[in-house]
């Protein structure tokens, strides 16, 4: 119970990370329209900045500097790229960002080597929160947890409460009426498009010590991303919770799981599959296949099912215009 | 300045013995060798660091050798994957290469060899020879053995050997735990595992056996908590690239305190992730050692000066010295000769006097078991700047892990020899067929 209690808890530090790095993705989508290809790219690059800027300044400059970094970069390249292709429709938008995506792991590797980079957890953050079932929660878990939730919680006040986010929430639904009014809805997207990359950075920067620092994090993130996107719902928050929710415990917990597909329809009582010689074909196989082996899989095969039988994503109703 | 001199007296030495050509018009013959494993991808970095390896092996070796050879390394990618990895076979065929390195993947090298052979029987004196320094699946050197084949790391079962003996020694293991990559040579290892230990401690406990997919994990905590619900003293895990690195780093925050046997601990990027927290408990058994005296001692420092990372593909040396020694023993740069000089070949390397084993080229070597401590005097070798090494607990001489031969091979047809006259038809014979 307590091992079960803590892999919750494990997945719900991992849900978190994801929620960061998605909730910018359907940020961008959002106002936009684009679906940002970089986005993984971002993660990576708060990453190494993160670990860069922490050689000179320690990890809490590092920490700092990662996002505002990101954000620079995203603003000035939706300035000089993005803004001049909308005209053309968000085909040439979405190219440009996959473009980008690429440029920056290729510099990654080129400046930092495509070994990773020993991005480690500062000494201040080692060790336990609590112990439970024999093992320790780590600090830095927490910390993730907290650091998420704050940046989350900061955004949605913004967008919210702030005069800022109601230009940005109008600018969704109304940007002809939001520019007549005399607002700068260019500059609007512009500083949008910074923000959700910046918590792409802060998702990478809080997030790598965790797991590994290198180049290729970004193409494993990345495609984990619009799984949890398409399954939560495009452009809704709601939909990003709920997706990332549902994949980083569905890829935790899974592997908690003890048994097969043959299992369950035996404890059904349906004995006539589970007889079935394992080698023997695709079906079989895929019967007696551990939930555990597929764990990593799991997200991709809840995407299928999810396109399928409700296109539309978890959350959000088809056709609505409902605004984040 | 010092090499070139060295480069023109060789030159001048073998121009003077094979045909007495003005030294000058004589340059030293280029052997190629197709590079083909992960430059890009979830294994890119341990790929690149092969590479880099294989390189420098490279250009010291060049600096002279016996056969009067110079190697060069020319690298193709095939991102981790089969059908890649047989693209740039044929690409490496095409350019006129005759040489394969290859080694990340079990799945590619069974491939690889298969269309080596094929290729082989099929373009008769433009053969390729293929040297696997780091797949050890052992249907390699078994079921799917091959001529053109050499396997030059110890495969499953030999390793596994060796670490199971060092857990027959340890009484106070008694719940193992196998974590391993979900392919050929994890399943394979969860296999020999379980059979040995079996044999040689069958009061152990297997507690788990988790297959991981290969390179899709982030997050190995719930890994580890399987583990200690499982109340595993011992893990056995043959995972590498990030697979092993994110598994020592979620056992670490978790605070567990399991032992970690492990058969790549020393690779790229692994040690620095273990630290001082897990000092005496993660076990490495590999055919090579850091603190090793003699050559490897000056390919360590020469490869971190260059490259400022650690030395951790020693086996690329062992690839050189094997074909360098069958190139001499050949007077032949020709494939087919240097297969066949390869044979039962016994040649020195890092490791001391090595043998390829004839029935089915396997290499016979010593397994080091090694413990991660702090460096001491008799350990000195500082792995990846972390104040820590793998200190030498025990060697195993090859005949302590080596198991016998399972290998039907299919010799080509040119090394038959004939004592006496080939048996002629007899006219009886040709008109019985009529």
């Amino acid at each position: 119970m307590d091992t079960l209690l803590l892999s919750t808890l494990n997945g719900l530090s991992y849900s978190l990370l994801l929620l960061l790095l998605v909730s910018g993705l359907t940020l961008i989508f959002s106002l936009l329209g684009v679906l940002n290809f970089a986005h993984g790219s971002f993660y990576m690059l708060g990453a190494y900045l993160a670990w860069q800027s922490g050689q000179w300044l320690g990890f809490w400059g590092g920490l700092l500097l990662a996002p505002l970094g990101v954000a620079l970069l995203a603003g000035g390249f939706e300035i000089a790229v993005l803004r001049r292709l909308r005209p053309q429709g968000h085909l040439p938008e979405l190219l440009a960002t996959f473009a980008l995506g690429v440029v920056l792991v290729e510099a990654a590797r080129l400046l930092w080597g495509s070994a990773a980079v020993p991005y480690a957890i500062p000494a201040a953050l080692q060790g336990r929160l609590f112990r439970l079932g024999g093992l320790d929660f780590a600090t830095y878990r927490g910390f993730v947890m907290a650091v998420a939730l704050a940046a989350l919680g900061l955004s949605w006040l913004l967008l919210r409460y702030s005069r800022i986010g109601l230009i940005v929430q109008a600018a969704l639904t109304h940007a002809r009426m939001v520019a007549a009014l005399g607002h700068d809805v260019a500059a609007v997207q512009t500083a949008v498009f910074a923000a959700g990359a910046a918590l792409s950075g802060l998702a990478g920067a809080v997030g790598a010590p965790l797991l590994v620092t290198e180049p290729d994090m970004a193409a494993s993130m990345g495609v984990l991303l619009f799984a949890v996107l398409l399954i939560g719902g495009l452009g809704s928050l709601r939909g990003a919770v709920v997706g990332a929710l549902v994949v980083g415990e569905l890829q935790t917990l899974a592997v908690a799981v003890n048994g097969s597909l043959a299992d369950v329809l035996l404890h059904l009582g349906w004995a006539a599959p589970a007889a079935w010689p394992a080698r023997d074909g695709l079906l079989a196989s895929l019967l007696h296949l551990d939930v555990a082996r597929a764990a990593a899989l799991l997200p991709y095969v809840l995407l299928l099912i999810v396109l399928v039988l409700r296109p539309q994503g978890l959350t959000r109703a088809l056709g609505s215009d409902e605004a984040l | 300045m010092c090499s070139s001199r060295r480069r023109f007296l060789s030159s001048v030495a073998a121009g003077l013995a094979v045909c007495a050509l003005p030294a000058r018009a004589r340059e030293l013959p280029v052997v190629k060798l197709a590079f083909i494993d992960p430059l890009t991808g979830p294994f890119a970095a341990v790929g690149q660091n092969q590479l880099q390896s294989w390189q420098f092996v490279a250009d010291r070796v060049n600096r002279g050798n016996t056969a009067g050879v110079k190697f060069e390394i020319v690298p193709f990618d095939n991102k981790g994957a089969v059908q890649d990895t047989i693209n740039a076979f044929q690409a490496a065929v095409d350019q006129g290469i005759r040489y394969v390195l290859q080694g990340d993947g079990s799945g590619a090298a069974l491939a690889l060899s298969k269309a080596v052979s094929r290729h082989n029987t099929r373009h008769p004196g433009k053969e390729v020879v293929y040297l696997n320094y780091a797949a050890v699946d052992p249907a390699l050197t078994g079921s799917d053995c091959s001529f053109w084949h050499f396997a030059l790391q110890p495969s499953v079962p030999m390793t596994l050997q060796a670490m199971t003996d060092d857990i027959r020694n340890r009484p106070q293991i008694k719940r193992v735990y196998l974590i391993e990559q979900d392919y050929s040579f994890g399943h394979q290892v969860a296999k020999y595992a379980r059979e040995m230990l079996a044999l040689k401690r069958p009061d152990v406990q297997i507690v788990g056996e988790d297959f991981v997919a290969l390179g899709q994990v982030k997050d190995f905590s719930p890994y580890i908590a399987k583990v200690q619900a499982a109340r595993a003293d011992c893990i056995i895990t043959a995972n590498w690239g990030p697979d092993l690195t994110l598994l020592i780093k979620a056992a670490q925050q978790s605070g567990l305190k399991a032992d970690l046997y492990t058969f790549y601990a020393s690779s790229l990027g692994a040690p620095s992730e273990i630290g001082p927290h897990d000092a005496g408990r993660v076990k490495l058994v590999y055919y090579s050692n850091p603190n090793l005296p003699g050559v490897l001692q000056s390919l360590e420092q020469g490869f971190r000066d260059k490259y400022k990372q650690d030395f951790s593909v020693p086996v690329t040396y062992t690839g050189l010295a094997l074909l360098t020694a069958a190139m001499t023993k050949a007077r032949s740069i020709e494939p087919l000769k240097v297969a066949q000089a390869m044979e039962g070949l016994t040649f020195h390397t890092f490791n001391g006097e090595v043998t390829l084993r004839a029935a089915d080229h396997q290499l016979l070597q010593p397994i080091y078991l090694s413990s991660w401590q702090p460096v001491s005097k008799a350990n000195p070798y500082d792995v990846e700047n972390t104040g820590y090494t793998f200190a030498l607990e025990r060697t195993y001489p090859p005949d302590k892990t080596t198991l016998p031969a399972q290998c039907t091979m299919q010799r080509p047809l040119t090394t038959l020899v004939y004592p006496v006259q080939p048996p002629k038809i007899t006219a009886s014979k040709v008109s019985g067929s009529d």
